[in-house]
């Protein structure tokens, strides 16, 4: 899994490439909490367009994510999600609880 | 349940493997990849590809963080496919661990023994939702045999 990391006006954008599951989703899990503690932003985007594998380890690592941005006071939403992230976020109904971002609309 | 009427419609599988492997978390892809080249042989389309491999994904992910949580001995993972001639493709993944108590509840959606490691609950929701049909068989200390068919193409459904 490939982690890369980018800050702008407060704004955390965490872009994942790869595929997201229980192999990966530990290391994910813990980059994402040090920059969250690190940089305390105002929002979390996951950039999910490069996942192309999800699981449901996929899914309990986007709702820990959910939980921690919350717990440190930030909003969090989900950006270009590709197919498999986007099917299974539905099946969970997830894309309830998380606000749903497409780069092209902006 | 009509598996022994189904059987025999469809007759007798045309190609099958078997494999083990050990039951750590980078044997997920492995274990993806191989029923994922396996199923190939039957044409289905990328979604359909997709949803059979987040599936054994599932089942196999739960022999590694569940079935061997508390033993020491050898923990292992045994793999089977079989393909038949009317598109069905039928995984078995099967671990020797400690076995499910209430298979009804575990396959609740949401359900899950281990929170703490931000498991969602949903393994069995999504085998269910991704695959024709999930069959769970369990005995509390022998272990779990997950049975997952999906149909690949309209035909029959
Ligand atoms: N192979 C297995 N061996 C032992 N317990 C299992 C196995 N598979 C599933 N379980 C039990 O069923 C529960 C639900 O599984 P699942 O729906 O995949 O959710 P999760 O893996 O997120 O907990 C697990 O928490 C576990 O208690
Ligand atoms: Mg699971």
């Amino acid at each position: 899994m490939n982690i890369t990391n980018s800050l702008q006006g407060g704004v955390l954008t965490v872009s994942l490439c790869g595929e997201l599951d229980h192999h990966g989703a530990a290391e994910v899990r813990k980059s994402i909490d040090a920059a969250i503690d690190r940089e305390s932003p105002k929002k979390l985007r996951l950039r999910l367009a490069e996942v192309q594998f999800c699981d449901s380890s996929g899914l309990g690592l986007i709702m820990g994510r959910y939980r921690k941005a919350r717990s440190a006071g930030a909003e969090i939403t989900v950006c270009d999600p590709s197919a498999a992230v986007e099917k299974i976020m539905r099946l969970a109904g997830l894309d309830k609880l998380i606000k749903i971002e497409r780069s092209t609309e902006k | 349940m009509n598996g022994v009427k189904e059987k025999k419609k469809a007759g007798r599988a045309t190609e099958v493997f078997k494999i083990s492997f050990a039951a750590k978390s980078v044997n997920e892809s492995f274990a993806r990849s191989v029923v994922s080249a396996f199923a190939s042989r039957l044409d289905p389309t990328v979604s359909e590809l997709a949803d059979l491999k987040t599936a054994v994904s599932e089942a196999v992910t739960n022999c590694i963080v569940h079935a061997y949580r508390d033993s020491r001995g050898k923990a292992e993972i045994l793999l089977k496919g079989s393909v038949y001639a009317d598109g069905r493709v039928v995984v078995e993944v099967k671990d020797h661990g400690c076995g499910i108590a209430d298979v009804e509840r575990a396959m609740q959606p949401l359900f899950t023994t281990d929170p703490a490691g931000e498991r969602s609950g949903m393994g069995f929701t999504v085998m269910g939702a991704f695959c024709d049909g999930v069959k769970v068989r369990s005995r509390p200390g022998k272990g779990t045999t997950v049975v997952l068919t999906k149909r690949f193409g309209d035909c029959g459904a």
